[in-house]
């Protein structure tokens, strides 16, 4: 297959702007069931999150006297891709996808005030395009948020990353597969520390400062939509209906 | 309260509140013994699957994905397709269900919508031979994604739907080519499911998860228009004969009335 030129005057494969975000659209309390819940469709992506807790921890001997111990479990559909049928279930890659997504709101949930108990994260990717763990955890503080969870800091993030040559914000499937560099990163809102970051490829110091500011930008435009989503939960109730 | 415990309670406090209730004719909602919650299915939901459908049936959502693969095919059936339809009862849709291998639960509903397409022969599984030694495999995946009661009829009608979104993909030197189809999958009908439980001496369809709590056994009817293709009965009470006809033709009738909803 012939590699697509990713930049063609100054624009992306979909028209995209250098510094331009995929539309993205938060529902927040979507799920009746469980205690806190969000869907995000962002580009191509379509994510679906459930909280439980805090509620007794399994198996006891792993509960803290002190915290609540958060739990994440993301997971890929087999149907979430163009290409062939997938195996549900956890895998390699989603186990530790699983792994720094609770680290990152390991950070801002204030687990003290619930000691031997613990909380449920399941986010559940059910169709992908690149970033899904951007909007797994975009999808993640909203249900946190959504539950009553308390949290010190919203947390939204975005991918970066060089593409043709230049930097580039919110990385596609195809940019994220033919590109030179992909960095997913994460920031608590107004505190603006990095609570989520991956990277591969290869960027000099310069490029990752520049992606970084450029990562904090677009993580407020981010922001903005959970706190829309979450506020127009609350004119319905704390549920909104699902729309996929 | 661990969730065993708290469903063990749940069923004794449910049941009590659920027979007083029916003994006023009334159940958990204001509807009647025979209606449905409100149905409400959304076609083509996901671009990377070959059909998709998510269904809900008042809170309970189930989403459907089918995707198309090349596959050896049956030594016994060397000339057909397969397809299979499985069920994750993801963790998200109950405080109930926990990670882990699938529960006996999400492979009985998963097998009892199987054998409602498969014994409807809506699906032509000779029109998916590739060559010798290679069928088009169709895989039905069901995504619980809340459970309020009724997931069975949820997630028939969600497979029925995404079947009826579902795109044959075009072939090319006998290997798929993703996102190019040459039309829709030509389907023979519609199978839905329709779930009644039997609570004392009183039959309700489609039950709320409450209700479910306080059941005594539970009947599936799968139809297509005018004929039955599958029954299931679990949990451990039992149905009189009279009680399953009288189920077969209120799933008859209420099973059109799922499908205009596709």
């Amino acid at each position: 297959m012939e590699t697509p030129e990713l930049i063609k005057d100054g624009k992306r494969l979909d028209g995209r702007a250098l510094d331009g975000l995929r539309p993205i659209r938060i529902m927040a309390g979507v799920l009746k069931e469980a205690e806190g819940s969000a869907f995000v469709e962002w580009g191509g992506n379509k994510v679906i999150c459930g909280i439980y807790g805090p509620r007794e921890c399994i198996p006891k001997h792993d509960a803290s006297p002190y915290k609540s111990l958060l739990k994440c479990r993301y997971t890929m559909s087999p149907f979430a891709s163009l290409e062939e049928h997938g195996r549900s279930g956890p895998n390699r890659r989603s186990t530790e996808i699983s792994k720094v997504i609770r680290e990152a709101f390991d950070s801002v949930v204030m687990s003290g005030e619930f000691p031997k108990t613990q909380i449920d994260i399941y986010v559940d990717v059910l169709q992908a395009e690149g970033g899904t763990r951007i909007a797994a955890i975009a999808a993640a503080a909203v249900a946190l948020a959504n539950a009553g969870i308390p949290m010190k800091d919203m947390i939204s993030g975005v991918a970066v990353g060089k593409i043709g040559g230049q930097l580039a914000v919110d990385l596609g499937k195809a940019e994220d597969n033919l590109g030179e560099s992909d960095m997913p990163i994460a920031f608590t809102h107004r505190g603006k520390e990095i609570v989520f970051l991956q990277m591969d490829g290869k960027l000099t110091p310069e490029e990752l400062s520049r992606n970084i500011d450029a990562a904090m930008e677009a993580s407020d435009k981010v922001y903005a939509l959970q706190a829309e989503a979450l506020r127009k939960s609350y004119d319905s109730e704390g549920g909104q209906e699902l729309e996929m | 309260m661990g969730n065993e415990a708290r469903e063990l309670v749940l069923k004794e406090v449910n049941r009590e509140l659920l027979l007083n209730l029916l003994a006023g004719g009334k159940r958990m909602d204001e509807r009647g013994p025979n209606d449905y919650r409100q149905v409400k299915v959304q076609k083509g939901v996901l671009s990377t699957a070959e059909g998709s459908a998510l269904a809900q049936i008042g809170d309970s959502k189930v989403l459907c994905g089918v995707k198309y693969g090349e596959m050896t095919p049956f030594p016994d059936r060397p000339t057909e397709g397969v397809f299979m339809v499985m069920a994750e009862f993801l963790p998200l849709a109950s405080p109930t269900f926990e990670p882990g291998p699938p529960s006996p639960e999400s492979i009985e509903l998963a097998r009892v919508v199987d054998r409602g397409i498969r014994s409807a022969e809506v699906i032509d599984t000779k029109s998916m031979f590739i060559e010798e030694g290679k069928v088009l495999g169709l895989f039905i995946d069901l995504y619980v994604m809340d459970h309020s009661g009724n997931l069975t009829d949820t997630a028939a009608l969600a497979a029925a739907a995404a079947l009826a979104d579902t795109k044959v993909p075009r072939l090319e030197g006998g290997k798929i080519v993703r996102g190019d189809y040459t039309g829709p999958l030509s389907l023979t009908d519609k199978p839905v499911t329709s779930t009644f439980i039997k609570v004392g001496d009183k039959i309700l369809l489609d039950p709320l998860r409450s209700e479910e709590h306080a059941q005594d056994c539970q009947l599936t009817v799968g139809t297509v228009d005018g004929y039955v293709v599958c029954m299931q009965k679990s949990g451990s009470g039992s149905m009189t004969k009279a009680e399953v006809m009288g189920c077969i033709d209120i799933a008859l009738e209420k099973g059109n009335e799922l499908r205009s909803h596709i």
